[in-house]
């Protein structure tokens, strides 16, 4: 069987300035990727080729298909993407906002019929956000448009999930809570998760295999103890640190050693 | 959970539509002359004065006011919602100036001949939308490409771009004044001001034409307009072919708002404000949204016009002054009411 994601010698610049220099990634079904790696290490290129907003130089297949040769509206029954963060210009309801991930599974003249709110309920069922559903996008918290976002790209009944930094703007606890439904939708069904994330240590946490960018190209690629050791990430993120176990002994989680 | 459902659809845009019937019969009715409407409508064909202006005068002007004020409200509506912004409307994109020039430049250079056709009607018409689409086209073209970093659109620079290319527009247009004879200059003059004034069905025809054409084409858009608010991004991951979509909205509005400028020149406030409003009473859903602005644009012109006409009665108002005058202090009313919770978010 085809792996989900493939990509091979993928490469990206922005004019003269590289980003991505052969970035090779390979992603199976049902999968659960982090990919880690300091600010401008290429993660959120990488994750913008991926979801096909980007062209890159090389090959992206997607269940050994090329990128280049579906259409958007295929495309995005494929996969989904969640945003690092989400802007609204009008004032739109949850409720439509979530409808919007259905767009590409009903004539664009018609409107959604009752499979499409049946399945866009259930996805906010699934977040916790049904609660919301009569409440503007724009008035809500930013752990609360998160699960938004996440009812949305659920809506588009995807086999693959994409987000960039998904808790970057949340505090702890909205951090720990997005993580354990994207640990859930990976376990129960069996959705292939890629996402960009920026604390190594709740990455270690819930994400069986994490992938570090360097100088963009994959740098390490396994389990969070192969990936997180103190030389990798001394050599990533020119900082001093140590690495522990945490209390169940399983997870390693990385200490910050301040230079004083 | 509340969708946009059918219901909504049906009876929004026939509450409406049965109000637009009703103002253009009102409107038609209304006028510094009292008409007899029995006498009118009896002797259609005979010498009848109160036939005469209710069917020559009255009704085309009305008929062409409505056309134009949905053409307006419905090009207000895509361009806020491709540009993702509440100001965006046609006179601040450079559109209406470009329109402008391409009209004006049809108007001086096109072979004189080829304007005559059918009594000056049929060329007036035919030449003048087509030169004042193709000025919208490509000033938009021209405005939209200077916003354009790295492939994305950045707003601001598209406000200000448009801000500066209208002006810069203005100044080629006086210039053209200048240098034609006094009897193009005149010509010129009196088009550009423009105004709804009394037209032969034949033009009126014509615009709505244009304006239904392009109407239509945007309103299969609506699902597509709904997931472009959300950024050009967004929109791509959900299924939105982006950039066919641009260019479709460019070429329908331009021919909207090249056909409205031929006849009317710009009218203000109607673009800018009316989908604002119609937002508040029907939610940002475009598929509605669309046709119900175009409906909505087209009651508040013709109410506009009228009082023009009567206000002053015999004299005219342009009809700009009466859309700013009302249209402005209750656009800013509502503005308040609504903090930042449904108006500009």
């Amino acid at each position: 069987m085809n792996p989900a994601i493939e990509t091979h010698e993928l490469s990206f610049a922005y004019k003269d300035r590289a980003v991505l220099r052969g970035v090779l990634l390979s992603v199976e079904r049902g999968e659960m990727v982090g990919i880690l790696g300091p600010n401008g290490s290429g993660k959120t290129t990488l994750i913008r080729i991926l979801s096909a907003v980007l062209d890159g130089q090389g090959k992206v297949k997607l269940n050994g298909r090329r990128i280049e040769t579906y259409g958007r509206r295929e495309l995005s029954r494929l996969f989904a993407v969640v945003p690092q963060e989400s802007r609204v210009s009008f004032p739109y309801t949850v409720a439509e906002i979530v409808m919007m991930g259905r767009a590409s599974y009903h004539s664009p003249f018609a409107l959604e019929g009752k499979k499409d709110l049946e399945v866009a309920r259930a996805s906010m069922e699934l977040t916790d956000s049904l609660s919301l559903s009569h409440r503007y996008l724009h008035e809500l918290s930013g752990g609360e448009k998160q699960r938004v976002m996440i009812a949305r790209a659920l809506a588009q009944e995807p086999e693959i999930l994409l987000l960039d930094e998904p808790s970057a703007f949340l505090d702890l606890k909205h951090q720990v809570q997005v993580f354990e439904l994207l640990r859930r939708l990976n376990r129960e069904r069996g959705l292939t998760i890629v996402a960009a994330l920026h604390d190594v240590n709740l990455a270690a946490l819930f994400f069986p295999r994490l992938a570090m960018l360097r100088d963009g190209k994959i740098y390490r690629d396994g389990s969070p103890r192969e990936v997180l050791t103190e030389k990798t990430i001394e050599e990533v993120y020119d900082i001093r640190v140590r690495v522990e176990l945490d209390p169940s002994g399983e997870k390693p989680q990385v200490f910050i050693c301040p230079s004083w | 959970m509340k969708v946009l459902d059918r219901r909504k659809m049906l009876w929004v845009n026939g509450a409406l539509l049965a109000l637009l019937v009703i103002s253009i019969i009102g409107c038609a009715l209304l006028g510094p002359v009292r008409l007899d409407f029995s006498q009118a409508l009896q002797n259609i064909f005979a010498a009848n004065p109160d036939a005469e202006i209710l069917y020559r005068a009255r009704l085309p002007r009305v008929l062409l006011g409505v056309a134009i004020g949905g053409g307006m409200a419905a090009c207000g509506v895509v361009l806020q919602a491709l540009l993702g912004n509440p100001l965006a409307c046609p006179q601040m994109l450079g559109v209406s100036g470009g329109a402008s020039l391409g009209g004006v430049l049809g108007l001086v250079f096109l072979p004189h001949w080829l304007l005559p056709i059918g009594g000056g009607l049929l060329g007036e018409i035919s030449w003048v939308p087509l030169a004042a689409f193709l000025g919208a086209l490509l000033s938009m073209m021209l405005v939209y490409r200077f916003s354009l970093f790295h492939g994305r659109l950045h707003p601001y620079h598209l406000l200000l771009s448009g801000v500066i290319f209208n002006s810069f527009i203005a100044a080629v247009i006086m210039f053209l004044n200048s240098i034609v004879d006094f009897y193009q200059a005149q010509g010129l003059l009196f088009w550009l001001m423009g105004s709804l004034s009394t037209r032969a069905y034949l033009t009126v025809a014509f615009i709505w034409a244009y304006i239904i054409f392009g109407f239509l084409w945007l309103w299969t858009k609506g699902l597509s307009l709904n997931l472009i608010t959300l950024g050009e991004e967004a929109a791509m991951q959900l299924g939105v072919e982006t950039g066919a979509l641009q260019r479709q909205i460019f070429v329908a509005s331009s021919l909207m708002i090249g056909a409205m400028v031929s006849v009317s020149g710009m009218i203000g406030f109607v673009g800018l404000m009316v989908p604002h409003v119609m937002r508040l009473f029907v939610g940002s859903d475009h598929r509605l949204l669309l046709p119900a602005s175009f409906l909505a644009g087209g009651i508040f012109l013709a109410w506009a016009d009228t009082i023009a006409r009567i206000l002053l009665a015999p004299a005219e108002l342009p009809v700009g002054i009466i859309t700013a005058f009302f249209g402005g202090p209750f656009f800013l009313f509502l503005l308040y009411r609504e903090g930042t919770r449904r108006l500009a978010v």
